[in-house]
């Protein structure tokens, strides 16, 4: 692998390389903590500090790690942060931690944690695989930032708890959209999500498997 | 004629490559072949030489959805107007009494009354629906090159007959947006969307808000009425719950319910139309039909005293009540998102029919079921088709050998 520098690594993942986007991992727990955006911040310090440490700690054992047992390994490093940052969101966030009750837990499972130390921990140097977690931590807290928004706004009418749009129940104009409180309304905002990225960054349009060829020829009117 | 000719010649080199409208060509499209057909002529791959074009398909659904429509405008004056006189209500409320009022009353023995109170609440839902919908379409088209298809027609005037009467012009703006966009142009326009793009967006309004288009108060054009729907009634004591209507009521229609979907007959008379004309797949309708009639009949021989009143409800009630028989002939059957082989229709049609009665027996938070059997057997359809073309290649092969 050539020499990257922090800063490619750092950024790269955000909108170039967005594990959500492109590799479609951590749909999961986009689906079920993005309600609100307060359980949604949580979630990507969360995740975005699991994700830097265990790249840390497993670039810095990388040599040392046997290849046939390393998933253990990666699984055991990754499991302890799980139950380290579950402990702290219970001690200073317990409402928050209640909330995000069983997906603090599967953070464990998240693909983006072990893709990463997987794929980029185990052949980098500790510093730089650091950074690399914090980006893709990043990259996966836009897009949950940005289905937590939309959510939030269009589903109860507020952000963080504070009325922005004025609901009909307390008087107000704004009908709630009860689909945006349901999970699956998060695949379709992820989905518009990708849609602008790609119209943004056309190099992420996937090639087309078959071009179907043109069947009718226009010709002058006469 | 040859004035509009001309004009349209006059118009079209501004509309082609290097014209000053070049990037508005779908718009001038729809109008020319609107009045005359395409010069186009195939010149790669097979030929064929039909009469039946996807415009004249699409232009015969809509056609045989009018007689719902028409009998759905004037139940829907008849009901509100009956349920007005028995709550004592003098006249409709907003805009809507304005305009009932301009020309006509509120008797429900006049048939005019009916009908203009129905086509006062029912023409503004299909108008937004359409402009709102067409909206959507020719943004697309401009933006990707494609035409503008005459499948919208279909799908405006099948959301607008899908919705309940009193349902807020904003959310159908809403549920046909998303129908359009999410159900249909995402996947690359007519013909590439599978699921049912109407459905798509009732299936929208219906989790999105749920207050305005399910449950009691919502099927009868009048503020404050509340009234239970045959499959409410039913889901709480069966069919003999059902005590304001008789089945032949139910069949011609005589009950309150979505804008189009009440009169089986309305509905048959299409299924004529579009069946006589080969629009529609006979063998999706029969699939739908046997289906639903054999996972009824499974369903009365499980029924027992003090179960689910909803087991024993017979198949010709499950034909005339909610959006069945509508679903039947008019969603089930659209040819983009149904399964593409002869032998894959039977079955397409037949995960339906098990699907809703499935939904409307067993679940009890959704009372009615069509929509949801409807757009989880599209889901299905490539695989159906999968399995058939597969299955004949197979036994093919064995022939062969």
């Amino acid at each position: 692998m050539s020499k990257q520098d922090a800063k490619t690594v750092l950024k790269r993942p955000v909108f170039d390389d967005n594990p959500v986007v492109l590799g479609m991992l951590g749909i999961c727990s986009a689906l079920a903590v993005t309600t609100g955006l307060e359980p949604t911040i949580v979630m990507c310090f969360a995740l975005t500090a699991v994700c830097a440490i265990s790249n840390l700690c497993i670039a810095m054992v990388r040599n040392h790690i046997p290849s046939n047992i390393r998933i253990i390994v990666q699984m055991t490093v990754i499991a302890s942060l799980v139950i380290v940052v579950d402990q702290v969101l219970q001690a200073f966030a317990y409402d928050t931690a209640k909330q995000l009750s069983v997906f603090v837990g599967l953070i464990i499972t998240n693909c983006i944690v072990m893709g990463r130390a997987e794929a980029f921990a185990m052949s980098n140097p500790p510093g730089l695989s650091f950074i690399d977690g914090i980006g893709n931590g990043l990259g996966y807290s836009v897009v949950l930032l940005f289905v937590g928004t939309i959510r939030e706004l269009f589903g109860s009418g507020s952000l963080f708890g504070f009325e922005i749009l004025k609901l009909v129940e307390n008087d107000g104009w704004y009908v709630g959209n009860g689909m945006m409180l349901l999970p699956p309304s998060a695949f379709f905002i992820i989905g518009g999500f990708i849609w602008l990225l790609r119209e943004w960054k056309t190099n992420q349009v996937e090639q087309k498997e078959f071009k179907i060829a043109h069947q009718v020829n226009r010709e002058a009117h006469i | 004629m040859s004035l509009i000719k001309e004009t349209f010649e006059k118009m079209e080199p501004h509309f082609t490559k290097g014209g000053k409208y070049e990037k508005f060509y779908a718009l001038y499209e729809v109008f020319d072949t609107f009045f005359y057909t395409a010069p186009d002529v195939t010149h790669s791959g097979s030929h064929v030489r039909d009469g039946i074009d996807l415009k004249r398909a699409m232009i015969t659904v809509w056609l045989a959805a009018f007689p719902a429509m028409f009998f759905g405008m004037y139940n829907l004056g008849f009901q509100a107007n009956t349920a007005m006189a028995s709550m004592g209500v003098e006249s409709a409320a907003g805009w809507h009494g304005w305009l009932i009022e301009i020309l006509a009353s509120y008797s429900a023995t006049s048939i005019w009354d009916c009908f203009w109170h129905g086509a006062v609440y029912f023409i503004p839902i299909f108008l937004v629906t359409f402009l709102v919908g067409i909206f959507w379409e020719v943004l697309f088209a401009v933006v990707r090159g494609h035409e503008v298809n005459e499948g919208f027609f279909v799908t405006s005037i099948l959301f607008a007959l899908i919705v309940p009467p009193d349902i807020p012009l904003w959310q159908v703006a809403m549920g046909i947006s998303f129908g359009v966009v999410f159900g249909k142009e995402v996947f690359g326009g007519t013909g590439k969307n599978f699921l049912n793009p109407a459905l798509t967006g009732r299936a929208f309004l219906f989790f999105a808000y749920p207050a305005e288009i399910s449950g009691e108060s919502v099927w009868t054009a009048v503020d404050g009425f509340s009234g239970a729907t045959p499959l409410g009634q039913m889901a709480l004591g069966g069919v003999e719950a059902v005590t304001n209507l008789t089945w032949f009521d139910a069949f011609f229609g005589n009950m309150q319910g979505a804008i189009g979907e009440t009169s089986v007959l309305m509905i048959l008379i299409g299924a004529v139309i579009i069946l006589w004309t080969r629009v529609a797949s006979w063998r999706i309708m029969s699939g739908v039909m046997l289906g639903m009639i054999a996972t009824s009949t499974l369903f009365n021989m499980m029924a027992s005293d003090g179960g689910n009143p909803m087991l024993a409800v017979p198949w010709y009630w499950h034909l005339v009540v909610g959006g069945f028989a509508f679903g039947m002939v008019f969603m089930a059957t659209d040819p983009v998102s149904a399964s593409m082989t002869d032998k894959g229709k039977w079955y397409f049609g037949a995960l339906i029919g098990f699907m809703v009665i499935l939904i409307r027996v067993v679940n009890p938070a959704f009372p009615e079921g069509m929509m949801l059997a409807i757009l989880f057997a599209n889901l299905f359809a490539p695989l159906i088709d999968h399995f058939v073309v597969q299955g004949n290649i197979k036994r093919r092969l064995a022939r062969n050998v």
